[in-house]
């Protein structure tokens, strides 16, 4: 029953990733903000300091599953590469990457930065 | 759903998941399917990815490919799936893992990975997973294969909770036997035995399944999820 693991035809944007700066990552974390707050009634301010979770968070539960898959939509339309914002890495590391916008974006430039 | 979309269906090399592929390019859908190895058919309208369903980069490759083709997925139909018959005393954990694998994390990962895409492009969408007649009949010898199908039964609860926000509906089919390589090496006198414990005591078909699905796609069952159809009256 042993089964060789098959990758998906890569596509030439997953063979070579563009680098991410934390510019160009910060600019498509904002846009995603901004396609968040034209259909949420609740708003997240486009801003590093901008809490994300916990009590004085700018967003619930439900409204962090919706912003994360806004983030990754994004990134993987400006970097061409999958996004996954919930791998365990995020979920296991002590700080988490959702407390706030501008640790969103560091981790996103930590992932994109990854070799592939 | 009343007008076809794209649709995603995975193991479609041969067997169920070829018949649902071929049904549903017919009714006009844009159907991509996934398996392990090529197939040995093409079809306008299907378009077919190489992929091990429990590879998860494989699997996110699969879908950033579908989004960049397509935009959109209106449709998911996780069928791939794999049995090995044997009593829990002969089971390898190998073999174990390797139907955990294939039919729990494989059900996993494309439901996320679809209702990531379908909640994205904010349309909804339609996920139907694949259980199995042999978790409610307790079937001897499918211990391996009943229990992951109890995960994708649980699954596909909990998600049908979690996904009705995003107006996403996931449900289940659970077939009973139905002549596919699945069952080649069950023998005759354990399927009859089987058979015997439906209400309705024949092997199904792949248009009793198909007709499952084509009730969790209508438009009008939008109101429809976290259910499980078991054929056959089980």
């Amino acid at each position: 029953m042993a089964r060789r693991i098959a990758q998906a035809h890569p596509t030439p944007e997953t063979r070579f990733p563009m680098a991410a700066s934390a510019e160009d990552v910060t600019r498509s974390v904002f846009a995603a903000l901004a396609e968040y707050n034209a259909s949420e009634t609740t708003q997240v301010p486009p801003a590093a300091g901008t809490v994300l979770l916990g009590p004085e968070g700018a967003v619930d539960s439900l409204g962090l599953v919706r912003l994360v898959m806004l983030v990754e939509r994004r990134a993987q339309d400006d970097f061409g590469v999958p996004v996954s914002l919930t791998d365990e890495k995020a979920m296991s590391q002590r700080n988490s990457p959702f407390r706030s916008v501008g640790a969103l974006v560091e981790y996103l430039v930590q992932q994109l930065n990854e070799p592939r | 759903m009343s007008t076809p979309g794209v649709m995603l269906i995975t193991g479609t090399r041969k067997g169920i998941g070829r018949y649902l592929a071929e049904r549903y390019v017919a009714a006009g859908w844009r159907v991509v399917g996934c398996s392990r190895g090529k197939p040995d058919w093409t079809l306008a309208g299907y378009e077919h990815f190489e992929a091990d369903v429990a590879d998860e980069k494989a699997v996110q490759a699969m879908f950033l490919a579908v989004r960049k083709r397509h935009g959109r997925l209106d449709a998911l139909v996780n069928n791939a799936g794999i049995a090995s018959m044997n009593h829990v005393l002969l089971t390898p954990l190998a073999t174990l893992q390797a139907i955990l694998s294939t039919n729990v994390v494989g059900t996993f990962l494309f439901c996320r990975e679809a209702a990531r895409l379908m909640s994205q492009e904010k349309r909804g969408g339609r996920i139907v997973n694949f259980a199995t007649v042999a978790t409610p009949l307790k079937l001897e010898g499918e211990a391996a294969y009943a229990a992951s199908k109890a995960a994708v039964v649980s699954l596909t609860e909990v998600m049908a909770r979690e996904l009705a926000p995003f107006s996403i509906t996931v449900n289940a089919v659970g077939p009973t036997p139905i002549e596919t390589d699945l069952i080649r090496s069950v023998p005759k006198a354990k399927m009859d035995a089987l058979i015997a414990r439906q209400a309705l005591p024949r092997m199904g078909t792949m248009e009793d399944v198909a007709n499952v699905i084509d009730f969790f796609l209508r438009k009008e069952s939008d109101f429809i999820t976290g259910q499980v159809v078991y054929l056959g009256g089980v």
